[in-house]
């Protein structure tokens, strides 16, 4: 497969996931509003502490309110992860590859753009945003699911889940990360019913309530933690993504599981193989938020080496030929 | 809605309608069909086409507008429609004429007979700024040099086509053809299965065919592969349709590299031969170390390896010599001498700017004239006489005594009309006819073709740059009798 083509997929990939999780992030954020009446301002920022974007927010926008924050993280043209500009990215990393992708995906990916930025999507997303917010992660959901059912399972496939188990991972650690670290600094809410609130928001953000239920009955701050990170069958835990990259990755470079023959395959079993030999207590007592904080550090130089290993291969027999 | 009851040809030749106002044979059950629609239904139909191509991302850009700026190919849902003995004449005469082109370019590279005879003066071959003295001595594979082209066809008020241009280097527009053909079998389905038109599907498998019809005979499993300037040409729908179409790989410059004698393309897994490129690339861009310096579009080293035979090109580079507008004034002298036959089908006569009677009638007649750039296309540097301002034709006249050799004139020719919808009525529009021809192991030429109209009321220019749209052509089945 190109290499072009392969960068384009693994992008077009992320941008969704990260759209889908942009939207899952702002939903839940209002339905905790409506059951924690606090300062306005303190249930808005972790929202963009979430994103890691702070710094862009603050040089835009003066307060942390909902209009604004929901502006920015969704239609935000020169915000480049804003819903709008994700989509936007998706779509024409799509375009460059319509030879690749079916055409149902594209077609959808088309339209999910150009829905978007209609007139009436703005209304919706102030006036109805729990409906909005839905459309955008059941169009999410349709994608993932074009993506499974109309094109093989090939290399281009590998390429799209490893791209979206690297967002969906590191997205996840964020949503914990923020969460955790806000909430503990506050030592007098722990266990207080906003502090289950509060918890409950992190599994649901995560659409892991449900599933978190069957497994743990009470709501603590170990047990989501737990959840989410170590869970082997839960879809968006971190180990559940990073096994499942680790065989797409295996698939593409059709090495056995257990070798590496490359960059990526050594980082990536690295972090498997740490997240099998670690256990809930074991991060919580060396720091829960450093632990995180180290894993969002890996999981960018994992995508840092996925570029150079497949997508920037420089021929080694033609240096001086070609700087294209 | 007023359709055809009240609809007016104004005099000009009809493709639908005759003379009398009745409709044309084989036309009766379309007339019928859009007669029976309550009123409004056609309107709504063409809108719902419309949406359909946006939602399918059948788009292109504007050159020149804003990044992102993209729109469809206006469409019109009134079908064009030719019966089976206008098509076997058109047919019988692109495959003439490409083949006698394709004769005169292996000739002009190589040996130079005909214009040692005198046929084509040779000053004007050599001059020519599309002709390329790297091909001098070279024979492309299978002596293919035309591979694709998409001639351009006018039909006039005597009811006789004309070849209005040659397209020899990268012709676009056939996704239209093939994507049009789908929006109008889900529009008018019953009349289209009743009118016995012929299919035009089968194009992609005859560009495939002709491209491993190019293979070198020593390579076992090719790989071939279709070579765009990117994603903002206003093509690359086009681009990513056909190659999508074929199963070929969709290349751009920078996913190639000249190593070890061969092209290759960048891949996950590191380098991979490839053997045949259909490129929509001009020459000017294709390879840096050879033509334009400044273009990142293509690839350096690769008409070294095109020319040491291990890398085939569809079309042949130099190919845009013969559809040079001035040499397309001898196109039937050049048919002629390669198969000792007249053209089936005439050219518009031409008026040669570089010959100075013809200039000095051009210039005393430019307000009548269509005056054309030798190279340029896409309905840019072009004086349509008969609609120009005094400025204009001022303007032109001083183009014309600067450069003659770059110019020719052509009489406006009143184009023919095909019904359109117009608000909620028919009106005629101007229309031309790009059939897509494939030289491969034999000359292939698609039953059908772009019709491009000219929106604008009046307007004679077809081109999507210029306010033109396009319909589906329907070529007939002779009728059994």
């Amino acid at each position: 497969m190109l290499s072009r083509v392969a960068n384009s997929i693994y992008w077009m990939c992320r941008y969704i996931e990260r759209a889908e999780n942009v939207a899952r992030f702002i939903d839940v954020n209002l339905n905790l509003l409506l059951d924690m009446p606090t300062e306005e301002s303190e249930q808005w920022s972790p929202l963009i502490m979430t994103t890691g974007d702070q710094e862009l927010y603050e040089k835009k926008e003066q307060v942390y309110n909902a209009e604004e924050v929901i502006w920015f993280l969704t239609f935000d043209r020169e915000y480049p992860n804003s819903i709008l500009s994700c989509v936007a990215a998706a779509r024409e990393n799509a375009r460059s590859i319509r030879e690749t992708i079916s055409s149902e995906m594209w077609e959808h990916l088309n339209n999910f753009y150009l829905e978007l930025i209609k007139e009436e999507s703005i209304k919706m997303a102030l006036q109805d945003p729990n409906r909005f917010y839905n459309i955008i992660r059941m169009r999410s959901h349709l994608f993932t699911g074009l993506l499974d059912s109309t094109i093989s399972h090939g290399e281009a496939w590998n390429f799209a889940r490893i791209a979206m188990m690297m967002e969906r991972a590191d997205k996840t650690s964020r949503i914990l990360d923020v969460k955790y670290f806000m909430l503990l600094r506050q030592a007098d809410l722990v266990n207080t019913p906003i502090d289950n609130i509060q918890w409950l928001a992190v599994l649901n953000s995560a659409s892991a309530f449900e599933m978190y239920r069957k497994e743990k009955h009470r709501v603590t701050p170990r047990d989501v933690a737990d959840f989410l990170i170590f869970n082997k069958q839960f879809p968006r835990s971190i180990y559940h993504c990073i096994a499942k990259a680790q065989i797409c990755l295996h698939r593409i470079t059709e090495s056995p599981n257990g070798t590496a023959t490359n960059p990526v395959e050594r980082l990536l079993g690295r972090l498997k193989a740490d997240l099998e030999y670690t256990d809930i207590d074991e991060v919580i007592q060396s720091g829960l938020h450093e632990f995180l904080d180290d894993l969002q550090t890996r999981l960018n130089q994992i995508g840092g080496v996925i570029g150079t290993t497949f997508f920037n291969i420089k021929p080694v027999t033609a240096a001086t030929t070609s700087e294209q | 809605m007023e359709t055809f009851q009240t609809y007016d040809t104004e005099d000009f030749f009809d493709e639908l309608v005759d003379e009398n106002g009745s409709p044309r044979p084989g036309v009766q059950i379309l007339v019928d069909k859009i007669e029976s629609l309550p009123n409004g239904d056609l309107t709504l139909r063409q809108k719902e086409a419309e949406a359909l191509l946006l939602k399918m991302g059948i788009t292109f850009n504007v050159y020149g507008a804003d990044e992102g700026t993209e729109k469809i190919l206006p469409f019109d849902l009134i079908p064009r429609i030719l019966p089976s003995n206008d098509w076997q004449q058109i047919e019988a005469g692109l495959k003439q004429r490409i083949f006698a082109l394709n004769e005169f370019l292996q000739d002009i590279y190589n040996d130079k007979k005909i214009l040692k005879d005198n046929v084509v003066p040779k000053d004007l071959i050599l001059s020519s700024k599309t002709y390329r003295k790297e091909c001098e001595g070279f024979s492309p594979p299978r002596k293919i040099w035309c591979h694709i082209t998409g001639t351009d066809l006018i039909r006039g008020g005597d009811g006789c086509f004309y070849v209005l241009e040659d397209n020899l280097r990268c012709p676009s527009g056939v996704s239209y053809v093939l994507e049009n053909r789908q929006v109008l079998k889900r529009t008018f389905p019953h009349v289209f299965e009743q009118s016995k038109v012929r299919p035009v599907d089968e194009y992609p498998v005859k560009l495939l065919d002709m491209l491993e019809h190019l293979v070198p005979r020593n390579v076992q499993s090719p790989t071939i592969g279709l070579l765009t300037p990117g994603k903002y040409n206003s093509a690359y729908f086009e681009h990513s349709f056909l190659s999508q179409q074929m199963g070929i790989e969709l290349v751009e410059g920078k996913d190639l590299v000249v190593a070890d004698g061969y092209v290759h393309m960048l891949t996950t897994k590191g380098l991979k031969r490839i053997d045949v490129l259909y490129r929509r690339i001009d020459d000017d861009f294709i390879d840096p170390t050879v033509f334009r310096p400044d273009s990142l579009l293509g690839v350096k080293g690769l008409v070294d390896v095109y020319k040491a035979g291990r890398i085939a090109l569809a079309n042949a580079l130099g190919t845009g010599v013969a559809d040079d507008k001035v040499v397309y004034a001898y196109v039937p002298k050049i048919i002629k001498y390669y198969t000792g036959e007249d053209a089936i089908l005439p050219n518009v006569p031409t008026y040669i700017c570089g010959e100075e009677k013809d200039r000095s009638y051009v210039l005393a007649h430019l307000d009548e004239l269509v005056v054309k750039a030798a190279n340029e296309s896409g309905g840019y540097g072009m004086l349509v006489g008969p609609h120009s301002t005094k400025k204009e034709r001022d303007i032109f006249a001083e183009k014309i005594a600067e450069d003659p050799r770059n110019y020719i004139a052509q009489p406006t020719i009143s184009l023919s009309r095909v019904p359109t919808i117009v608000g909620d009525r028919l009106e005629g529009r101007h229309v031309d006819l790009r059939p897509y021809v494939i030289f491969g192991e034999d000359i292939y030429v698609q039953p059908g073709g772009l019709t491009r109209v000219a929106l604008k009321k009046g307007s004679l220019v077809v081109n999507s740059s210029q306010g033109g749209g396009s319909k589906d052509t329907w070529v007939l089945l002779p009728s059994p009798q």
